[in-house]
């Protein structure tokens, strides 16, 4: 066992279980319900990924997984006990990149354990150990406004991970990266998760990246946001991108998710929804691709 | 220096001044080649329209940059002008010291907490829009000495710039930042060390520099109102009073030599000040 290797510290995957959740805005008379009696749970050790229309609430789910946000009514629980507010134990990954623009890459990933009095010898080695797993050794003095999109996703990766969370939620985190770099992100995340199996739950919208990740897929309804479907994504690891073109087991699950997709999007489509009519027209796209 | 002399920005800065006083120059010694009768529809045209005659109209009168140079060489051997720009900085440097270390703290009371928000802000706001030259009766009558009046005026004038840019700062930055660093396990302290601290550093900076130009017209302004802070006569009390003894005195050249010195005693505090802003956000030219 290399020296680096060691200073990883043990992982404790956690469990969260949402119970019969429903979150509404606003006051009486103006009540908007975004989610509504939504319940499923993210496995403990495994990749859940959450597959929806944009606007379909998956972001407000995120924000009561982390605590910043609790429900109107029904429950959300880590390992049991309910989550109350924002926790090391649940560490959020946003659309948008969340890196401290005056911190290097380096104080960035170490904000964690400095911020908690917690940096030992064994936790800078560790943020060694993850600098290089991200592949930004070469970039450790520079700040986040010197790097590409992809590299702050990745920089951002390896400060949410030396926390050592027991669950790492990640909401579209790859969202607006070029096609390129989304690919190159995938496949440096599905390795890192590959290699400690602690829970992740991850939203997107991008069906080929829910595929291609998941062990699990949760397909979500439109608003009041529901589960429509899970989908146990049963390919091998670890996964490599060429590999799954080729799948037919890949496609099938594509499929399979699609046509709930597109049912969901239909039938909001029929209430006038103006991103179901997006969802759509990009389905009809693909499927003449098919 | 080499490579300031290769930068096109130096040449074209270079240039522009040196147009400027060839302008100014030219136009001040109009009442020389206007004389020919050639000139004359051109004269009447400007009696009709009100103005003299026999220069061109404001810049004619002023004096023209040879002869200001001409009064300024004797000048700079005078201990009266140099300590001019001594009294002048150091109650600058004295209002805007004061004015950073009680404003920025201040600033930053006022965007983290709410109590403090909702007790110091009505008031802040009531104060800021009396200018602070309307302090200055009051602050003559109040103070101890004209010092010690010239210094607060000039801190009144960059003070609510400073609290006004630190609390829109600290209030403008992203909710993200706080959520991440909340979800790591930071404290409140830390929070405000290292998010909050550096996330109003930029707004810091560009209030400070604002105010600082504030300082100087103030600061000027003060000084002629209050008769040059010291009771010596002369050219003792500050760059502002230099120009008001100046123009009592009737000596044109000089009112315009006190105005140049002010412009850059003006530029090399807010070069002084932008390089130190760079110096503590070293991020922002990081792109």
């Amino acid at each position: 066992m290399s020296e680096a290797a060691m200073a990883r510290p043990a992982i404790v995957p956690g469990e969260i279980s949402v119970q019969g959740v429903s979150k509404s805005y606003g006051a009486i008379h103006f009540r908007k319900e975004v989610v509504h009696d939504c319940s499923f749970t993210i496995e403990r050790a495994k990749l859940t990924v959450m597959v929806g229309p944009s606007g379909c609430g998956k972001s407000t789910l995120i924000r009561l997984l982390a605590g910043f946000e609790h429900p109107t009514e029904g429950s959300v629980t880590l390992d049991g006990t309910p989550i109350t507010g924002p926790d090391r134990d649940r560490l959020v990954l946003f659309q948008e990149t969340a890196l401290f623009p005056w911190m290097t890459t380096w104080d960035n990933i170490l904000y964690g354990p400095r911020a908690r009095g917690e940096q030992t010898k064994h936790t800078v080695e560790f943020g060694e150990f993850l600098l290089a797993k991200v592949g930004l050794q070469d970039f450790r003095d520079k700040y986040p406004g010197q790097l590409s999109g992809g590299m702050q996703r990745r920089a951002e990766l390896a400060r949410a991970m030396i926390n050592n969370p027991k669950v790492m939620i990640l909401d579209e985190p790859f969202r607006g990266l070029d096609a390129m770099t989304k690919e190159l992100m995938w496949e440096y995340y599905a390795r890192l998760y590959e290699e400690n199996r602690r829970t992740n739950f991850f939203v997107t919208t991008d069906i080929d990246e829910a595929v291609f990740l998941a062990d699990r897929m949760l397909v979500m309804s439109n608003i009041p946001t529901q589960v429509r479907a899970v989908i146990e994504v049963d390919l091998p690891r670890p996964r490599r991108l060429s590999d799954l073109v080729e799948s037919d087991r890949a496609n099938d699950i594509k499929k399979h998710a699609l046509s709930i997709l597109h049912a969901e999007a239909m039938r909001s489509f029929s209430r006038g929804s103006k991103a179901a009519a997006d969802f759509v027209e990009a389905y009809l796209k693909r499927a003449s691709r098919a | 220096m080499k490579k300031m002399l290769s930068n096109p920005v130096f040449w074209r800065g270079a240039v522009s001044i040196v147009v400027f006083l060839i302008l100014w120059e030219i136009g001040s010694r109009s009442k020389q080649w206007m004389a020919p009768e050639f000139f004359t529809p051109f004269k009447e045209f400007l009696g009709a329209m009100g103005f003299k005659k026999d220069y061109l109209p404001w810049i004619g009168a002023v004096p023209a940059p040879s002869a200001v140079l001409k009064s300024w060489i004797p000048v700079l051997g005078q201990a009266g002008y140099w300590q001019s720009w001594y009294m002048s900085f150091f109650r600058v440097m004295g209002g805007f010291i004061a004015a950073m270390i009680i404003g920025i703290p201040f600033g930053l009371m006022l965007a983290v907490s709410r109590v403090a928000h909702d007790v110091g802000f009505p008031v802040f706001e009531v104060l800021r829009p009396i200018p602070p030259l309307a302090w200055v009766p009051a602050s003559i009558i109040f103070w101890p000495t004209q010092e010690s009046a010239i210094i607060f005026i000039t801190f009144l004038g960059a003070f609510y710039t400073i609290v006004i840019n630190v609390l829109g700062g600290a209030r403008s930055i992203d909710v993200r930042y706080f959520q991440a660093a909340q979800s790591m396990g930071a404290s409140r302290w830390d929070i405000f060390r290292r998010v909050i601290l550096p996330g109003t550093l930029p707004s810091i900076v560009v209030g400070s520099a604002v105010g600082m130009g504030i300082t100087w017209e103030v600061v000027v302004a003060a000084e002629m109102i209050s008769g040059g802070g010291s009771q010596q006569a002369g050219t003792g009390g500050g760059l502002g009073f230099f120009i008001w003894n100046s123009y009592v005195g009737g000596s044109y050249e000089q009112i315009v030599v006190g105005m140049i010195s002010i412009g850059v005693a003006g530029f090399v505090s807010s070069e002084l000040l932008r390089w130190g802003g760079r110096y503590v956000t070293p991020w922002l030219k990081a792109r």
